[in-house]
């Protein structure tokens, strides 16, 4: 099994570093035919693990490749874990890679950066492949900050533009602060246990952590296990964009479509999900930890979820979307229904990578127009485009029978069940939730898809297909400052207009690809997953926490859930979603503003996103640079140079020309005083000891 | 084994190769530059066995060479390395050919000096490194001074004179202590043997005025917080190959002096000052990382880049009482001198690599200010690249060199106190936040100057020097077990040692 593994990781590797460094000698074709082949390679290989795993034909993997190093007898490995969790997360990632890569061909293939951009999404799933596939706490941060890396040089694709260069930045610093407490929890996890291996850090865990406590302020004691749990979910909430560190994801949308779905959506930003599931031995210890998550997840899920309401850019309507999606999996997390969450991460997977491509495929389509406002009835141009983003839609608000519906049901369920202090107030939440979300979802489809045609089409002469050059060329006269809006960042440069039409095959193939998962995943996987013994090992739950355990007792197949699903309260929030986007934005299609200009505080509360850029601006980056300013104007230049520094040097070239009356300023009287000094202070010491 | 006296020959072959230089003087420029190239290859070439033949299972010195010298002080040549210094030694035959490269065309006059001044003083920063001789070490030390001093003086800036005498008059005054306290300790052992200064008992009175003596020298070095200001002046100042060995190589003689003289000589003095050190290097992890965030010149960015990330070192160094304050147990106080060590060798190659960066767009639009950048990656891709890659690693990449020792050092730091740690870790949000605006700010963007539209990417002699970096900085993060393993004795010895008290028992 190792050398399957290996091919696996190391097939998409391979094929970037082809595409990136040779990218020039082997060309466009040479470039997405290799990057190709290399996730074609893992996808059909991780399936294969898949099966052998499911089937018992194959043992979970555990095994280390080499040591990377040994300091002070703690061995630090590279080497796989691999399970029916991990084997889960790697047909998702390839398969989801494996439908990018495709895409990309159609919506990129007028770009410059061709090459690069394989290169780029190749490493990224090598990346996301060594997060998942670690058997140890070092690895597994090496593939979180190798996707992170990828993802800042993917926001920033376009590297002309001010917008996305700033974005990217952002992004990693974000990140980075969810970083610096992940590698604290790392440490903790290494104080406690003595090591960093999955497997002994698990197996110790309870003898390691119990009764063991921590004075971070003196005089308050903390449980170590809650402190250690809390660190690394700091870290889960930089990747998974957790609020408050979820300000990096929207901006985020400045890369191509492309790796919004695959990163932005399906894979990267669940790791931290997936990290939380993994560690389910060390979270089901601490319920304030559990507690914690739960809240975060909470108010991700609902807050996010409203600044969906009144996005007009199709890509960010996706965006807080997507955030909201992750507080649901975060508020599984927190309900200890870790199978619950890994189950919508997978579902999600599918219909949010298909919604993003479908988004894609709309602004190909539209010539690059992002803003809805300027979209309608694109059914009759784009009919696959619409089906899929149909379909993905109706999984995303959880209609029954499509996968989302399962995963989200269930979910819901799980909450409903959980005896935790937060439990009630994440059940409104994402019962709430469920309304806002199928609004939001039908109102982009509305928009988008329905009713009058608002797209200007007086250039119909000046339709051309090519987006990316032009998106280069002229974007830099909207540079902001480093501030920048987000909501005005989409590409509108002046080569709008011309029919819509639907896209090439290349793009439309993925989309039907997502399409099946995204109905039909759910019916199989949810029984095994959720109910069965799937997980098996890889996911702990204490007894008194297992809220799918109770569940399952009530769970009588996948058609049985469905006909229970279309009684309760999550089905009449949805179809009541639904109804009031469709009064609101194809029936009465006036109201909109006049509801917005009514709340009109609340509307700018959403349309600021709740000011968190602004504040973070103001207090981060330019108290951060004001900071430093101050410390290097003041600290050393005024205070350690002027004062210590050219002051005694002053002073060593007064006395030398008051002793001497020569010139000062030179070398040769510097170190004369010095040695002057230096004997007096020599006879001093010698006076002193040796009497 | 080795049957000739190879750490002689890494001192003296580029010094003689650096005299013949001079001899040579300005009338065969392209001759000298390439016999400066090929001293420094072969230098490099003849220190691999060093690393191949390294016993890896013991502490004791090796490839020792002993010779009498001056009798009446009863100072000795005497050289050795452990696991400490031989890395330290093969990083400066590394960095030295970088040097020679990196002026190929961009000294243009007294070239042959120029060489020469690089090769002496790399045979003498290898002198410092392989010293077992105290009063050899401090001739070696001081004398270093000389050509760097020569090398700001004449090849660097506008404001070379201040630099110079900032830099000679910060480093010159902090190793007149350390002189002192050798003196003394020669006096007290009859001998200038470091290894007899480390065994010998000495009162705490003696410790901590020798550990501060050495202190002024080695945190000068470092630098450390606040003696710090001569290194962004020197580094600004400096031409390219200055920079890149004042960096790489002239920094990590502080770290080496700690590691070589304060922790064994005075191990109580600095287990009764370690707060000061680690707090110092916190001062420098945290202070020097906002500095570096508003620097305006990439040079000077990168300058106290460095200071921020020495910090590490002196960090790691000084840990292990702490350690055993929080925990009864001396298990972790090892990682944290791995980690610093680690650190030293993985700057030396990142900060090195920088350096060499900032000089290649130096040496096409002639500014160092960030301001005069902006969108190098349309004009130069394959130097965006390389410099991406740097910046990442200095930023503490993992799976570069950069993540290795700051990772070692966090986690040991952890075991001291959860806020070392907390503070330590900061470096993971500020260095990402000044590298990577600096790499905003030139690398990408659109091109705004005239200069930076008519630049061409990187030529060979370049791209070679980039690669070969890249690929020593990508090697020590995806697999730094082996030189882990050369330090492990010399660590555990150190560790060992430095827990016995040396105070001498009372009468």
């Amino acid at each position: 099994m190792e050398n399957t593994l290996l091919v696996i990781v190391l097939a998409p590797l391979i094929a970037a570093i082809l595409a990136g460094i040779f990218g020039r000698f082997i060309g466009r074709a040479g470039a997405h035919t290799v990057t190709i082949l290399g996730v074609a390679t893992a996808c059909v290989l991780s399936i294969l693990t898949l099966k052998q795993l499911v089937t018992g034909e194959a043992q979970n993997y555990y095994g280390n490749l080499y040591t990377w190093l040994v300091s002070d007898g703690v061995q630090m490995n590279v080497g796989f874990m691999v399970d029916r969790l991990t084997a889960m997360m790697m047909v998702v990632v390839t398969f989801v890679s494996l439908c990018v890569h495709v895409y990309t061909i159609g919506y990129m293939a007028d770009d410059p950066g061709y090459q690069r951009f394989f290169s780029y999404i190749s490493l990224f799933t090598f990346s996301m492949l060594m997060l998942v596939m670690s058997n140890n706490f070092m690895q597994l941060f090496f593939g979180w900050e190798a996707v992170g890396v990828v993802s800042y040089l993917l926001i920033g694709f376009w590297y002309t533009r001010p917008t996305a260069i700033f974005a990217n930045l952002k992004a990693f610093l974000v990140n980075r602060v969810g970083d610096f407490g992940f590698v604290l929890g790392i440490a903790a996890v290494l104080y406690y246990t003595g090591s960093l291996d999955y497997r002994e850090v698990f197996a110790a865990a309870h003898h390691a952590f119990a009764g063991k406590t921590m004075e971070i302020i003196p005089g308050y004691a903390w449980d170590a296990i809650t402190v250690t749990c809390l660190l690394l979910f700091v870290g889960a909430m930089g990747k998974s964009a957790q609020m408050p560190l979820h300000v990096w994801l929207p901006d985020s949308m400045e890369g191509p479509t492309p790796i919004s779905a695959l990163i932005h959506a399906a894979t990267m930003v669940t790791a931290g999900i997936f990290m939380v599931a993994r560690m389910s031995p060390l979270f089901e210890m601490s319920e304030t930890a559990l507690n914690t998550v739960l809240i975060i997840g909470s108010c991700t899920a609902f807050f996010m979820g409203l600044l969906g309401l009144v996005n007009n850019d199709i890509k960010r309507v996706v965006a807080y979307s997507t955030l909201s999606q992750l507080g649901y999996m975060t508020v599984a997390l927190g309900v200890s229904a870790y199978a619950g969450a890994v189950f919508h991460l997978m579902t999600h997977a599918f219909f949010k990578a298909l919604l993003f491509l479908a988004a894609g495929s709309v602004i190909i389509g539209m010539h690059h127009e992002q803003d809805m406002r300027k979209m309608g009835n694109l059914r009759k141009y784009m009919p696959i485009t619409y089906w899929t983003c149909l379909i993905g839609s109706l999984a995303l608000i959880g209609f029954p029978g499509t996968s989302g519906f399962f995963s989200k049901d269930a979910l819901i369920e799980a909450v409903s069940e959980s005896h935790l202090p937060a439990a009630r107030f994440a059940y409104y939440c994402v019962l709430s939730g469920v309304f806002i979300t199928a609004f939001y979802s039908f109102r982009l489809v509305f928009m988008t898809f329905h009713g009058k045609e608002r797209f200007d089409t007086s250039e119909a002469a000046h339709a051309h297909d090519s987006h990316a050059v032009a998106d280069k060329h002229d974007d830099h006269t909207h540079g902001h400052d480093d501030h920048s809006h987000d909501d005005h960042a989409h590409d509108d440069h002046g080569h709008h207009g011309g029919v819509p039409h639907e896209s090439p095959w290349v793009v439309t193939l993925p989309l039907v690809l997502l399409a099946i998962p995204s109905l039909f995943i759910g019916w199989f996987t949810i029984g095994p997953m959720l109910f069965g013994d799937y997980f098996g090992s890889a996911i702990v739950v204490e007894e008194s926490h297992n809220v799918l355990g109770e569940l399952a007792h009530e769970f009588h197949g996948s058609a049985g859930f469905v006909e229970h699903g279309i009684t309760q309260l999550p089905f009449f929030l949805a179809m009541g979603g639904v109804f009031f986007a469709w009064l609101f934005y194809v029936k009465l299609t006036d109201v909109p503003g006049k509801i917005a200009s009514a709340f009109s505080p609340l509307y700018k509360l959403f349309e600021n996103k709740y000011f968190f850029d602004d504040v973070y601006f103001a207090v981060f980056a330019k108290g951060s640079r004001n900071l430093g300013q101050a410390l290097w104007k003041v600290g050393d230049s005024i205070f350690i140079d002027g004062l210590l520094v050219n002051g005694s040097a002053r002073a060593v070239g007064w006395f030398a020309s008051v002793i001497r009356g020569i010139q000062t300023g030179r070398l040769y009287s510097y170190a004369f005083t010095m040695i002057i000094g230096l004997a007096v202070t020599l006879g001093w010491f010698v006076l002193h000891w040796l009497r | 084994m080795i049957d000739w006296p190879i750490l002689s020959v890494l001192v003296w072959l580029p010094i003689a190769v650096g005299v013949v230089l001079l001899a040579l003087g300005e009338r065969a420029v392209v001759a000298g530059r390439w016999l400066a190239l090929l001293g420094s290859l072969a230098t490099f070439v003849l220190s691999l066995p060093l690393w191949m033949n390294f016993d890896v299972t013991t502490a004791a010195m090796q490839f020792v060479e002993y010779r009498e010298w001056i009798n009446a002080f009863n100072a000795t040549y005497h050289l050795g390395v452990d696991g400490f210094a031989m890395p330290l030694v093969v990083l400066t035959t590394f960095i030295t050919p970088f040097v020679v490269l990196a002026g190929w065309t961009a000294i243009e006059n007294r070239q042959t000096q120029y060489y020469a001044a690089f090769l002496i003083l790399e045979g003498l920063m290898v002198g410092v490194f392989a010293s077992l001789d105290a009063l050899l070490f401090y001739v070696f030390w001081e004398a270093m001074l000389i050509p760097m001093f020569i090398i700001i003086g004449i090849w660097g800036g506008p404001r070379r004179v201040y630099a110079t005498i900032k830099f000679f008059l910060y480093t010159f005054l902090g190793s007149v202590f350390m002189l002192v306290a050798l003196i003394y300790l020669h006096l007290k052992s009859g001998g200038f043997e470091i290894t007899a200064f480390q065994t010998m008992k000495l009162t705490m009175d003696e410790q901590l005025l020798i550990f501060i003596a050495f202190l002024l020298a080695f945190a000068v070095k470092v630098p450390m917080w606040p003696v710090h200001t001569w290194l962004p002046d020197a580094h600004v100042e400096a031409p390219t190959g200055g920079s890149v060995i004042l960096a790489a190589i002239m920094l990590k003689m502080g770290g080496y002096g700690f590691l070589r003289f304060s922790l064994p000589i005075a191990p109580d003095a600095s287990h009764e000052l370690d707060w000061l050190m680690i707090s110092l290097s916190l001062i420098a992890v945290v202070y020097i990382g906002f500095v570096a965030l508003v620097q305006q010149d990439m040079k000077k960015l990168i300058a106290y880049s460095s200071i921020a990330h020495m910090g590490f070192v002196t960090l790691g160094s000084f840990l292990a009482w702490e350690i055993v304050r929080a925990t009864g147990s001396i298990q972790g106080a090892a990682m944290g001198l791995d980690g610093a060590m680690v650190q030293m060798i993985s700057h030396g190659l990142i900060s090195g690599a920088m350096f060499l960066g900032v000089g290649v767009m130096y040496d096409r639009v002639h500014s160092r200010e960030i301001s005069a950048y902006g969108g190098v990656v349309n004009k130069m891709p394959i130097f965006a690249a390389f410099f991406v890659l740097f910046s990442m690693a200095n930023s503490g990449l993992p799976a570069t060199s950069g993540f290795v020792g700051e990772f070692l050092v966090i986690l040991a730091a952890f075991k001291a106190d959860f806020w070392y740690a907390f503070l330590a870790a900061m470096t993971l949000i500020l260095g990402a936040a000044y590298t990577l605006w600096l790499v905003k700010r030139v690398i990408f963007g659109t091109v705004t100057n005239e200069h930076v539209a008519h630049v061409e990417d990187v030529n060979g002699r370049e791209f070679i020097m980039m690669a070969v970096l890249a690929v020593a900085v990508l090697a020590l993060g995806l697999w730094p077990a082996p030189l882990l393993q050369v330090m492990k004795p010399s660590v555990e010895h150190l560790v060992q040692h430095i827990m016995m008290s040396k105070l001498p028992l009372p009468l």
